[in-house]
C-alpha cells in the first residue's frame, strides 16, 4: 500500500495545530473554523479510503485465506538509543485500528463541525481549534502505532491535549484544577503503564506489537519463570499495563478525574471523555490481547475491575444532578462494559461450542456503537446547555415542544445506550452479554444488572429533561433548537446510531482475523431487553411527570442518596490521603528535613563566609602606606618561612 | 683590589630599606614616587651584580635592567601625570587626603 495516505492521515491534523496554534490570533473565527474543519473533512476522507481499502479491497496483504491480516504500512527507526533499546515510529493497519479511523474521524469531525455553532461567541475560538487538532493527531497516532512505545508516546500525547482542552477555559478556578486532577491521575497510572512496558520488553526484547502479539507463548517462555511477589513478572507487566488504561478510561480507583473533566467545553466532552480518548484502555488490552490470553490471571484483573466499575458507576449515575456528569459517569459504566467483555474473551470452549474471541468482537462493537450514540448524548447535552445556560436538569424540564431536533435525537442515544432493538446499542451489549454468560453466569447476570440500571439513569434523565414539567423561566428566555452547524451532526450521528447495529462486525474484528458469525442468542436478548424496559418503566413511573415520589424516596434513605450524590466519596478519600497523609505527614518530615538540615547547612556556610569578610574588610581603609606596611610585613614573614624551610 | 659580592649588595640592601622607609613614612606623593624609584633600582642592582658574580658570560640581567630602567621611566611619567592631576583636583598631594577608595 502506498505509504502517501496514510502519512498525509498524520500529517494534516498536526500542520492544521500548528497553523492554527502559531498564525491563529491573526485569523479571522471563520478563517480558522473553516480550516479546521476542512482539515479534519480532508483527513476524514482519508481515513475512510484507506479503512475501506483495508476491509474491502481483498489484497492478500489485508486479507489472506479468508484472515485479515496486520499490515505495517511503514515502520522506520526514530531512535536508537542501543543495540537493543530501539524506538520505531511507524503505521499498522488491522482490523480495530482501521476501526479506530473511521470512529475518530467521524466524531472529531461531527465535533468540529458542531463547534463552530458552540463556541461561535467564546473568546479563543481558534486555540480551541488548534487544540482540537493536537487530539485528533494525537489520538490517530495512538491507533496505528506499530508498537507499544510509540503508543505510550501517543498515550500521552493525549494526555496533554485532553489536559489542555479541559482547561480551556483557563479563568475559571474550576476548570483549571479538573485538568490539573486529569492530568496528574492519568500520568501517576502512566507511570504503571511505562513500568509494564519496560517489564515486558526487557523480557521480550521487542517493542512491536506484530512480534509481541503473533507468537505469544513464546513471550511467556522468555520471561524464564521470573516471578515477584508470586505472580510471573508476565503478570506483572500486564497488569502494570492495563493500570494506564485503568488511568486513561477511567476505572476504579482511577475514575475520579473524568466526571471533573465536565469542566472543559462539551464538544470536548463528547470527542475526548466520551468517544475516543477514554477507550483508549480498551484498545489497548484489545491490542495486547494475545499476550493477555497467556496469562488468563490478568485478564480475570481486568474482568473484576470492570465489573466493580461499571456498577459503580451506574449507580453514581443515578443520583446525578449535572446532566453531563449523568452522561460521564454513563461513560465510565460503559467503558467498563467493554473491559468485562474483553476479559471473559479467552479462548476457552464451552460444551462444544467454541466462544473463542466471542467478546472481543463484542467489545469492540460496542465501542464502535457506544463512540457514536455517546457523541450523540453529549452534543445533545451541549445543545441543551446552549439553550437554557446550565448543566443541571433542575433549570430544564418539559422542552420536548421547545427542541424537536435534540429531543429526538436525544431519544434515539438514550435508547441505544439502554439496548432496545433496532438501536445500535442493543446489538454491541447483547453480543457482550451472551459472552459474558458463555462465560460465567456470574458476570453475566451481574452486569445484566448494570445494563438495567444504565437503562433507567439514562431514562430519568431524558424525562426530567424533557418531561417532569415546564420550567418557569422559560417565559423569559425561550429556548429553541441550535443552529444548523450544531443539529446536523446530531441527526447525523442519530442516523447511524439507528443503523450501526446492523453491521455485521464480526465479519471486519475478531480477535484472530478469522471472521465470525453474529448471531443473537435470543435467551439473552430477550433478558436484556425486558431487564431495560424495566428500567425505563420505573424511570416513567417516577420521573414522566410531576410527583413527589422520587422526593419521597429519596427521603426514605437520605444516606444512601448522599452517598451516591458525592459519588460515594472516592474525591473524599483522596482528598484524605493526599492532603492528610501523603501532604501532611510524609511531605511535612520531609521539608522540615530540607529546611533545617539542607537549607540551615548552606546557611551556616554563607554566614560564616559573611562574618569573615565582615571582621577582614576593616583593613581596607584607603591609607596607601598601611597596605605597603601589611605587604611588606607579609613578604618578610613568607621569606623567613622559605628560609626556614630551605635550612 | 678585588671587591667581593657583599659590596655591591649591602648598598643594595640599604638603598631597599630606605626606599620602603620613605614609601611608608613621607607625606607627599613625589616623595613616595622617589622612594619607590630607590626601591626599583636598588632591584636593578641586584640583577646586574647577580649577572656579573652568578653568571659571567651572560647577558641577560644586563638587558633586564635596561629593560626596567626604561619601563621606569614610562612609569614615572604615568605617575606624575597622576600626582598633577590628584594636584588639580584636591589642590596638594597628600597621601593622607586621598583615602576614597576604601569600602
Amino acid at each position: 500500500m502506498d505509504i502517501t495516505l496514510p502519512i498525509l492521515i498524520l500529517a494534516i491534523p498536526i500542520t492544521m495545530f500548528l497553523v492554527l496554534g502559531i498564525g491563529g490570533v491573526k485569523m479571522s473565527r471563520k478563517l480558522a473554523g473553516v480550516l479546521g474543519i476542512c482539515g479534519l473533512g480532508t483527513t476524514a476522507v482519508l481515513a475512510y479510503i484507506v479503512a475501506f481499502t483495508y476491509y474491502f479491497s481483498g489484497d492478500p496483504l489485508f486479507i489472506l485465506d479468508g484472515v485479515r491480516q496486520q499490515y505495517q504500512v511503514f515502520d522506520v527507526t526514530w531512535l536508537a538509543f542501543t543495540q537493543r533499546l530501539v524506538v520505531n515510529i511507524g503505521f499498522l493497519l488491522d482490523p480495530i485500528s482501521a476501526m479506530m479511523l473511521i470512529v475518530i474521524t467521524t466524531i472529531s469531525f461531527m465535533v468540529h463541525l458542531y463547534s463552530w455553532g458552540y463556541m461561535e461567541h467564546e473568546p479563543g475560538f481558534q486555540r480551541y481549534y488548534a487544540f482540537l487538532s493536537l487530539f485528533t493527531f494525537s489520538m490517530l497516532g495512538l491507533v496505528v502505532a506499530t508498537n507499544i512505545f510509540q503508543m505510550y508516546i501517543f498515550w500521552e500525547l493525549v494526555g496533554v491535549s485532553s489536559y489542555l482542552l479541559i482547561g480551556f477555559f483557563y479563568k475559571l478556578p474550576s476548570a483549571v484544577s479538573a485538568s490539573k486532577k486529569a492530568f496528574i491521575v492519568t500520568r501517576f497510572a502512566d507511570l504503571g503503564f511505562l513500568i509494564g512496558i519496560l517489564v515486558l520488553s526487557y523480557f521480550t526484547d521487542t517493542f512491536n506489537f506484530i512480534t509481541l502479539t503473533q507468537n505469544p507463548e513464546s513471550v511467556l517462555g522468555s520471561t524464564g519463570g521470573a516471578t515477584f511477589m508470586g505472580a510471573s513478572a508476565l503478570t506483572w507487566a500486564m497488569v502494570l499495563i492495563f493500570t494506564g488504561g485503568m488511568g486513561k478510561s477511567a476505572m476504579l480507583p482511577l475514575h475520579i478525574w473524568l466526571p471533573d473533566a465536565m469542566e472543559g467545553p462539551t464538544p470536548v466532552s463528547a470527542l475526548i471523555h466520551a468517544a475516543t480518548m477514554v477507550v483508549a484502555g480498551v484498545y489497548l488490552v484489545a491490542r495486547m490481547f494475545p499476550v493477555y490470553c497467556v496469562v488468563p490471571s490478568s485478564l480475570t484483573f481486568v474482568t473484576v475491575v470492570g465489573a466493580i466499575t461499571a456498577f459503580y458507576a451506574a449507580a453514581v449515575a443515578c443520583a446525578q444532578i449535572d446532566i453531563k456528569r449523568i452522561l460521564a459517569f454513563s461513560t465510565i459504566s460503559q467503558i467498563a462494559f467493554m473491559m468485562v467483555s474483553l476479559g471473559v474473551a479467552y479462548d476457552q470452549p464451552i460444551e462444544g461450542v467454541h466462544y473463542s474471541g466471542l467478546g472481543y468482537m463484542a467489545s469492540m462493537f460496542h465501542l464502535f456503537t457506544h463512540a457514536m450514540f455517546k457523541a450523540l448524548l453529549f452534543l445533545g447535552a451541549g445543545a441543551l446547555i446552549h439553550a437554557v445556560h446550565s448543566n443541571n436538569y433542575t433549570a430544564m424540564g418539559g422542552l420536548y415542544k421547545y427542541m424537536p431536533i435534540t429531543h429526538w435525537t436525544f431519544l434515539i442515544g438514550c435508547l441505544a445506550i439502554a439496548g432496545i432493538p433496532p438501536f445500535s446499542g442493543f446489538f454491541s451489549k447483547d453480543e457482550m452479554l451472551a459472552a459474558m454468560y458463555a462465560n460465567n453466569w456470574v458476570w453475566g447476570a451481574w452486569m445484566s444488572m448494570v445494563a438495567g440500571l444504565t437503562a433507567f439513569y439514562m431514562f430519568r434523565m431524558y424525562f426530567l429533561v424533557f418531561w417532569w414539567k415546564e420550567n418557569p423561566h422559560y417565559k423569559e428566555h425561550r429556548p429553541h433548537d441550535a443552529p444548523w452547524q450544531m443539529s446536523l451532526p446530531l441527526i447525523i450521528l442519530a442516523a447511524v446510531s439507528c443503523v450501526a447495529g446492523f453491521i455485521p462486525f464480526g465479519e471486519f474484528i475478531t480477535w484472530n482475523g478469522e471472521p465470525y458469525h453474529i448471531h443473537l442468542e435470543a435467551p439473552v436478548a430477550i433478558t436484556s431487553v425486558i431487564i431495560a424496559l424495566i428500567g425505563i418503566f420505573i424511570a416513567f413511573k417516577l420521573y414522566f411527570k410531576e410527583n413527589s415520589v422520587p422526593t419521597r424516596l429519596k427521603n426514605m434513605m437520605p444516606a444512601l442518596w448522599e452517598a451516591a450524590h458525592r459519588r460515594f466519596y472516592w474525591d473524599e478519600i483522596y482528598q484524605f490521603i493526599t492532603h492528610k497523609i501523603i501532604f501532611g505527614i510524609i511531605c511535612r518530615s520531609i521539608a522540615w528535613f530540607d529546611r533545617h538540615v539542607i537549607d540551615a547547612t548552606m546557611d551556616g556556610m554563607a554566614w560564616i563566609a559573611q562574618r569573615a569578610s565582615a571582621s577582614i574588610k576593616g583593613m581596607q581603609n584607603g591609607a596607601i602606606q598601611a597596605y605597603v606596611i601589611w605587604y611588606f610585613m607579609g613578604a618578610i614573614v613568607l621569606a623567613a618561612i622559605t628560609w626556614l624551610c630551605l635550612i | 683590589m678585588d671587591l667581593s659580592i657583599l659590596w655591591y649588595l649591602v648598598p643594595s640592601v640599604i638603598m631597599f630599606v630606605c626606599g620602603v622607609y620613605g614609601f611608608v613614612t613621607r607625606k607627599n606623593l613625589i616623595a613616595i614616587l622617589i622612594s619607590l624609584e630607590l626601591m626599583l633600582n636598588s632591584a636593578d642592582l641586584n640583577f646586574v651584580v647577580f649577572n656579573r658574580f652568578l653568571f659571567p658570560g651572560s647577558m641577560e640581567g644586563m638587558v633586564f635592567t635596561l629593560f626596567s630602567i626604561a619601563i621606569a621611566a614610562a612609569e614615572t611619567a604615568i605617575a606624575i601625570a597622576i600626582i598633577i592631576n590628584i594636584y588639580r583636583a584636591i589642590g596638594n598631594t597628600d597621601v593622607r587626603e586621598i583615602n576614597k577608595l576604601k569600602h
